[in-house]
């Protein structure tokens, strides 16, 4: 059973990859029989060739857009954390303020990015306020979930002992509100390269940032498709890798014990 | 062992009786409490009745008799709507005194997930600021009175239900208590492991000298465990009869095959059967 399982876990890699790689061939073949011009679908090799000619420029590029990223990412963590705590110990600063978080969650980024852009003079500052408000919300809904969702058993328990509401809040509802709050993690890491994205599309219009959406921007304009793919290629790169970091952090904090984390055993 | 039960064996036995049983200082008065939720349903008649210290006394009753609720009452978990409860023969606020200590085992093991045994174990005294190396003197104590001090480093999901349920008492045991109310502890498990924690149990209880006030609806459970059995009805919870089970301790399998042990099972089982029907009369 145990070299089955060996099994299934080495094909669970080896699968995917042969996949991508039938694909790209068929890619590369459609593309030269029917000689399909580049500037329509470049072929794989010539993706590649262009971002190995075009490096230093989609690094610099790739660096801004991972900066506003981490920084949005970062921001939507410690303010959404603080929020839900907040809102976690009173049912009246919820009741309050949520309708407005749902508000700040539905409001399209695009269409309030101009207007952070004129607000916020720092062209990165406004960036990286645009991806915070879209990476905020599932830090918060979550977070405010899971330190809801404690057993009710250990409530009382704790009660029982005498527990303040520090040792509460540290002991039992942290703990508990851990699965959910790398579930937030997750979904809010891949919404703030998403934010930075989409933000430095309606900003680099104005030519002041120069991340991965302004490269992708200017190839469109100068029908340079193939760096146009080598750019999106670099920022579907960037998605993976952040949930590969989140899966991996979630998979450390929460291994030992939670079901989520859990190898079956055969 | 054998020391113990020279002592305590007379003890136990004159406890049973009516005379001796009133000699003995009360640890638990229930002096006409009355719950009725705030749905309406009243989930308990006005009920009086006395645990004296060092006895094992068991709520047995249908679902729905308030046994449970009456045992939350008595851990002060809920408040009565009428009538009061006493601790040793004074208020709830001077439990904890003079180390008159009651504790809680829930029907569930209710473990925290995340903390391995040891952690679980330990809760109490952390929530009560014990100094470290005492707390781990008495962690590793109270999993040796329930035999899990080879799995102290076990997270809970890796443990069988019983032994879960084991974690649990030793986590009520680690606050050394006078007084141990148990709502129907073992009832998710399966016979053989709930009659091998029901001996234990009782080993423990008479080794201790503990209180015990333990609610179960298994007959068997009540007549094994008990000093005395309190039956209950249904709608409105209320106590319907006493048995005192004249058996002396130790009790072991011997016991639960005895001809004494099956005529205290067929009475509790009339008494029951009576419970439901009063019950079905009140409706």
């Amino acid at each position: 059973m145990a070299a089955l399982d060996k099994n299934s876990r080495i094909l669970g890699i080896v699968l995917p990859i042969l996949v991508g790689i039938v694909m790209l061939v068929m890619w590369e073949g459609s593309v030269r029989y029917w000689q399909v011009p580049k500037y329509l679908v470049p072929s794989p090799v010539l993706v590649a060739q262009t971002l190995v000619d075009q490096w230093s420029l989609l690094f610099d590029s790739l660096l801004v857009t991972l900066k506003v990223t981490f920084m949005a990412f970062f921001f939507a963590v410690v303010i959404g954390t603080l929020i839900a705590f907040a809102f976690a110990q009173s049912k009246l600063i919820e009741m309050s303020f949520f309708p407005y978080a749902v508000l700040l969650q539905v409001t399209p980024v695009v269409a309030i990015a101009p207007l952070i852009i004129i607000w916020v003079k720092q062209p990165t500052a406004a960036l990286v306020v645009c991806a915070t408000i879209v990476a905020l919300f599932p830090i918060i809904s979550n977070t405010i979930l899971g330190l809801r969702s404690v057993n009710p058993g250990l409530l009382n328990l704790f009660r029982m002992n005498k527990a303040t509401r520090l040792q509460e809040l540290v002991r039992l509802r942290i703990p508990s509100a851990a699965p959910y709050f790398f579930g937030g993690l997750r979904i809010s890491s891949g919404l703030a390269l998403i934010g930075a994205v989409v933000a430095e599309f309606v900003a680099g219009t104005g030519g002041t940032s120069a991340g991965l959406a302004y490269q992708i921007l200017q190839a469109g304009f100068q029908l340079d498709i193939p760096l146009l793919f080598a750019a999106l290629f670099l920022i579907t790169l960037t998605g993976v890798a952040l949930f590969l970091l989140m899966v991996t952090l979630s998979r450390l904090a929460l291994g030992d014990w939670h079901e989520s984390e859990l190898v079956p055993e055969t | 062992m054998r020391m113990a039960q020279a002592v305590r064996a007379p003890d136990t036995n004159s406890a049973a009786g009516e005379p001796a049983a009133a000699a003995r200082p009360p640890a638990i008065e229930v002096l006409g409490a009355e719950k009725i939720f705030s749905n309406g349903v009243r989930a308990l008649a006005p009920i009086d009745l006395t645990v004296n210290q060092g006895e094992f006394v068991t709520l047995l009753g249908p679902s729905g008799c308030g046994k449970s609720t009456l045992l939350k009452m008595v851990a002060n978990l809920i408040e009565p709507t009428s009538g009061g409860l006493m601790w040793w023969g004074r208020d709830y606020g001077h439990v904890g005194e003079d180390g008159k200590k009651l504790v809680f085992v829930f029907q569930d093991p209710t473990l925290m997930p995340w903390a391995r045994v040891r952690g679980n174990v330990r809760l109490p005294l952390d929530l009560a600021g014990v100094p470290k190396s005492e707390g781990d003197a008495r962690v590793d104590k109270a999993l040796a009175t329930v035999g899990l001090e080879k799995f102290d480093a076990s997270y809970p999901r890796q443990l069988s239900g019983g032994m879960q349920m084991r974690a649990s008492i030793a986590r009520a045991l680690v606050t050394e208590p006078n007084l141990l109310l148990m709502d129907e502890p073992f009832g998710a498990l399966d016979e053989i492991t709930r009659n091998k924690l029901d001996q234990d149990l009782l080993d423990l209880w008479f080794e201790k000298t503990l209180t015990v006030v333990f609610v179960t609806h298994s007959i068997y459970e009540s007549v094994f465990l008990s000093t005395r059995v309190v039956v209950m009805a249904a709608r409105p919870g209320r106590v319907l009869r006493e048995v005192v089970i004249d058996e002396p301790y130790p009790r072991d399998d011997a016991f639960r095959v005895s001809q004494k042990f099956a005529a205290y099972a067929r009475d509790l089982q009339v008494l029951l059967a009576e419970a439901s029907v009063s019950g079905a009369a009140h409706d």
